[in-house]
């Protein structure tokens, strides 16, 4: 009963791949929020005076999608509803399961295929640790320096390495400095200088490690923020190891305008003008586009993190960035347009990427960051936290404010790997695997029947569930399938008879021995089952290995191979057991068919 | 039916045998070491880094004037070749010093078009040189780990003397495996490792069985000869190793000839793999634990002292 439980179990998670899938749109809300039922009656109106008749329109975790009979509909919704909740929402092309109602009623869906299988993009993103400490170490500084002077320390602090170098006159001022600067943050190391007249700061190694993770979790929310902006259905963005950061984006062909986005680094500092040449720290930024190049101050007003918003359009007639500060920003920027009426502002662009060059077969990364001026203006007026920035070229203005929008990474990102698979070539990768799966397990079930006869037969039953339980596991467990996962299940099909094989071996030396059919089979299963046992164990381990070492598609191998390797003891040892004992099960046999 | 004969009494450890056995091995791991040595692995772009396109021709393509293309637009180092069929081709670039992979790819896909507008980029693959070399290690780990976890596995269940021949038989199995890539050129890319480390779970599979009736032939048959009692389990075990090989085998070239050439490499290991691992169960794990001496006393339950007993619970 219980075996049979399992079984349909097994069929019910393993029907939701057998529907297909059809053309169709995802809309996510642009500001995170779940959708509510309303809004499919918004779309099926908007859609409604277009004439395109959706073939279903539903919510699924707060994402509205809308399948279609074909793809011009497909195509002809999304133009219409792009034009009619741009600012709302972000709209994705994409492929959905044509499930019945009833079935995703219950929460059920089909197996999600990997990229290698339904085509699309994959990032491999680096992030540059030492920046995120180094941006870490400036805003120390920074800190450092006014703190010390509200203070009325007389200081000066630079950076030297990973060190803050802290320089005053006096032993009582050394004193009162490493108070000051303890007060400000008593986790930080404060050491004494060589010459009894400075002291050298340092991050603990639980500060840096902090300030590494925080990088990492800040840089991958910014990339899930830019992934929405740009409208990619079922994206994922996840940590892998240290400072690396995966991206998948199916269904996306041209990677080009994605890194491009998603690597970016741009983002926007102001800063005044320093005209006499008098403060100390001023330097020179030299000037984008044809802009002339200035001294600037050391102190920066307002930086990119501190934009919410940021939206591109024009501003008499040349391209601009309108610009939504936070409070902080907002707080700043004013006491600054306050103090400095009529002096000169620039606003810096800056970008950040990296160069590898090899000298003498050594490889050498370099990151280049580059700080531009890309407009400077007087302050004609006081303002706050909204305002414009124009110098910029068309194309430039609407990915910064796209990127603005989405945040500024805490830490500079590098592509170290990119692979970008064709839709046609997953397809193939489909119907191949497809292909083999069939055969192979064709050719497995016609050997069985051939050489053990009716238990041969049993053998098939058994490893066709086997089949269905790693479906319907997969479905389940919503692990995605790849190309190296179908050969996982092919080796299985392979693999998964030889708990029969063990136990059929074994009841043919029982009656060769002599004893009687019944006493045969339970002996068969009960001798075999240590073999079975271990041999499933150690191969086991060495899936898990796998599981543990691999990345991306070699992790859809483990996993096929694990769930292989444990339904395949289910349904060789239960499975085959029952449908033996109801066969054979109190009666008298002479001879058995093995 | 039978494929094999219901009771085979071949002798496979007898001591000539094992030496003939071992003999083998030792070339064949010897033959592997000097061609992993000196010719290497054809390493895929997983581990060296590097552009790899995968690109389709709506008919058969001219590599030759493909080369000659691609030389006139700079890209002297590119490797061209046939991927499956013959529409499909593959190239692949080494690591490029100021790796700009979207310049390289739109600068290809570019030269290309422009000769044959209906070439359809299949797939694109830019690996940066530090994760290939991560790749290696970590691979070169995984091995290793796997080896050791089964060395303390078999420990548990059996004794140390078959931890031994059956890790020696895997290290076999793996060399062999290795070797012959090197040997005849096929590429070696992230998927072989994969492959390699199922074909150390299959034929430890395969040794492991093997052990188990050795175990209980040991305890059953006192009296007979360590070499006498393995003997027999070895030919207990015969049909059961052989059938479990062969659907193994029917699936795998079932996936080498429809898989497509994604797969290919993936298969051939296991394939290789498979066959070296069921001879290495049937000689080298046997012969190798047979070698150390393994007798019954070895697997027989330790005498369990009594003070250990009261204490527990």
């Amino acid at each position: 009963m219980l075996v049979l439980g399992i079984f349909l179990l097994g069929i019910l998670l393993a029907l939701p791949n057998f529907f297909g899938s059809g053309p169709a749109v995802q809309m996510v809300s642009a500001d995170g929020r779940a959708f509510t039922d309303s809004k499919i009656d918004e779309i099926v109106t908007a859609l409604a005076s277009v004439d395109v008749q959706p073939e279903a329109v539903y919510l699924v975790d707060g994402r509205a999608v809308v399948r279609f009979h074909n793809v011009e509909d497909q195509m002809l919704a999304a133009e219409k509803l792009r034009r009619q909740f741009d600012q709302s929402a972000s709209i994705a092309l994409t492929l959905a399961p044509k499930l019945p109602d009833w079935v995703r009623a219950m929460g059920l869906s089909p197996m999600s295929l990997g990229l290698d299988l339904r085509g699309g993009v994959y990032f491999l993103l680096e992030v540059d640790m030492d920046s995120a400490i180094k941006s870490r170490l400036t805003l120390y500084e920074q800190s450092f320096t006014t703190l010390l002077r509200d203070a009325s320390i007389r200081s000066r602090v630079d950076l030297d390495g990973s060190d803050i170098i802290v320089r005053v006159r006096g032993a009582e001022n050394l004193e009162a400095a490493r108070e000051v600067i303890a007060a400000a943050d008593p986790d930080l190391l404060i050491l004494d200088g060589a010459d009894g007249q400075s002291l050298r700061v340092r991050m603990t190694p639980s500060q840096i490690r902090e300030r590494q993770d925080f990088a990492i979790e800040q840089n991958i929310t910014t990339l899930r923020n830019r992934v929405n902006q740009l409208g990619v259905a079922e994206p994922l963005v996840q940590r892998q190891g240290v400072d690396r950061i995966v991206v998948q984006l199916p269904g996306v062909q041209d990677p080009n305008r994605l890194d491009d986005i998603l690597t970016a680094t741009a983002t926007l500092e102001f800063r005044m003008v320093d005209t006499a040449g008098t403060f100390p720290g001023s330097r020179f930024y030299a000037g984008r586009n044809g802009e002339t190049g200035q001294m600037l101050r050391r102190e920066i007003i307002v930086s990119g993190d501190q934009i919410i918003d940021a939206e591109s359009g024009f501003s008499e007639g040349s391209p601009a960035v309108f610009i939504t500060l936070d409070s902080a920003g907002g707080t700043s920027m004013l006491k600054n347009t306050r103090e400095n009426l009529n002096k000169p502002m620039s606003t810096v662009f800056i970008e950040v990427r990296r160069e590898t060059t090899e000298v003498n077969g050594q490889k050498h990364t370099t990151t280049i960051r580059t700080e531009e001026i890309i407009n400077t203006a007087t302050i004609r007026g006081i303002f706050k936290d909204r305002f414009v920035v124009t110098g910029l070229r068309p194309v430039e203005a609407r990915d910064l404010a796209l990127l603005l929008r989405a945040g500024a990474l805490a830490a500079p990102v590098f592509k170290v790997e990119e692979r970008t698979i064709g839709p046609s070539l997953g397809q193939d990768n489909i119907d191949r695997g497809f292909k083999a799966v069939s055969i192979g397990f064709l050719a497995v079930v016609a050997f069985m029947a051939f050489y053990y006869r009716g238990f041969g037969l049993i053998a098939n039953v058994a490893l066709f569930s086997n089949l269905l339980f790693i479906v319907a596991l997969l479905s389940l467990l919503q692990a995605s399938l790849t190309l190296p996962g179908i050969a996982g299940i092919v080796l299985t099909v392979g693999m998964a008879v030889d708990a029969n094989v063990l136990i059929f071996e074994r009841i043919r030396e029982e009656l060769a021995a002599g004893n009687k059919p019944q006493a045969a089979i339970h002996e068969g299963y009960d001798k075999a089952l240590s073999s079975i046992m271990d041999a499933n164990v150690t191969t086991l381990i060495a899936a898990i290995v796998l599981f543990a070492f691999g990345t991306g598609p070699i992790k859809g191998f483990a996993i096929t191979l694990s769930l292989g390797i444990i339904t395949s003891m289910f349904t060789a040892i239960i499975g085959t057991r029952t449908i033996v004992n109801l066969i054979f099960g109190g009666r008298q046999l002479k001879s058995l068919p093995v | 039916m039978r494929l094999i004969k219901e009771k085979t009494s071949i002798d496979f450890l007898s001591r000539s045998r094992r030496r003939i056995a071992l003999s083998i091995s030792a070339l064949a791991i010897v033959v592997s070491l000097v061609s992993i040595g000196t010719r290497g692995l054809e390493l895929g772009i997983d581990f060296t880094g590097g552009v790899l396109l995968e690109i389709s021709y709506p008919q058969a393509a001219d590599l030759n004037k493909i080369r000659g293309l691609l030389a006139d637009a700079g890209f002297d180092e590119v490797q061209v070749q046939e991927f499956g069929v013959s529409t499909d081709v593959l190239l692949r670039l080494p690591p490029q010093a100021d790796a700009k992979p979207n310049e390289i790819r739109e600068k290809l896909r570019n030269t290309l078009a422009a000769d044959e507008p209906n070439v359809d980029l299949r797939r694109v693959v830019f690996v940066g040189p530090q994760v290939g070399e991560e790749l290696t290690e970590k691979g070169g780990l995984a091995m290793i780990f796997t080896l050791l976890m089964i060395f303390g596995y078999v420990m548990f269940r059996f004794q140390w003397k078959f931890a031994a021949g059956a890790v020696a038989a895997l290290a076999h199995d793996v060399i062999i495996t290795l070797g012959f890539f090197s040997l005849f050129r096929f590429d070696f890319d992230l998927t072989v490792v994969a492959a390699v480390l199922a074909v150390i779970g299959y034929s430890l599979n395969d040794t492991v069985v093997t052990f188990d009736r050795i175990r209980e032939n040991f305890v059953k048959l006192r009296g007979t000869s360590s070499e006498e009692a393995m003997n027999l389990s070895i030919n207990q075990m015969l049909a059961r190793t052989i059938i479990t090989g062969v659907t193994t085998l029917l699936v795998l070239i079932a996936l080498l000839l429809l898989g497509g050439e994604a797969v290919a490499p993936f298969s051939i290991a296991l394939i290789v793999g498979i066959i070296v691992g069921t001879y290495s169960s049937i000689y080298t794990a046997s012969a190798i634990a047979l070698n150390l001496k393994v007798t019954a006393q070895d697997l027989l339950p330790p005498e369990i002292d009594p003070d250990l007993i009261d204490d527990l619970p």
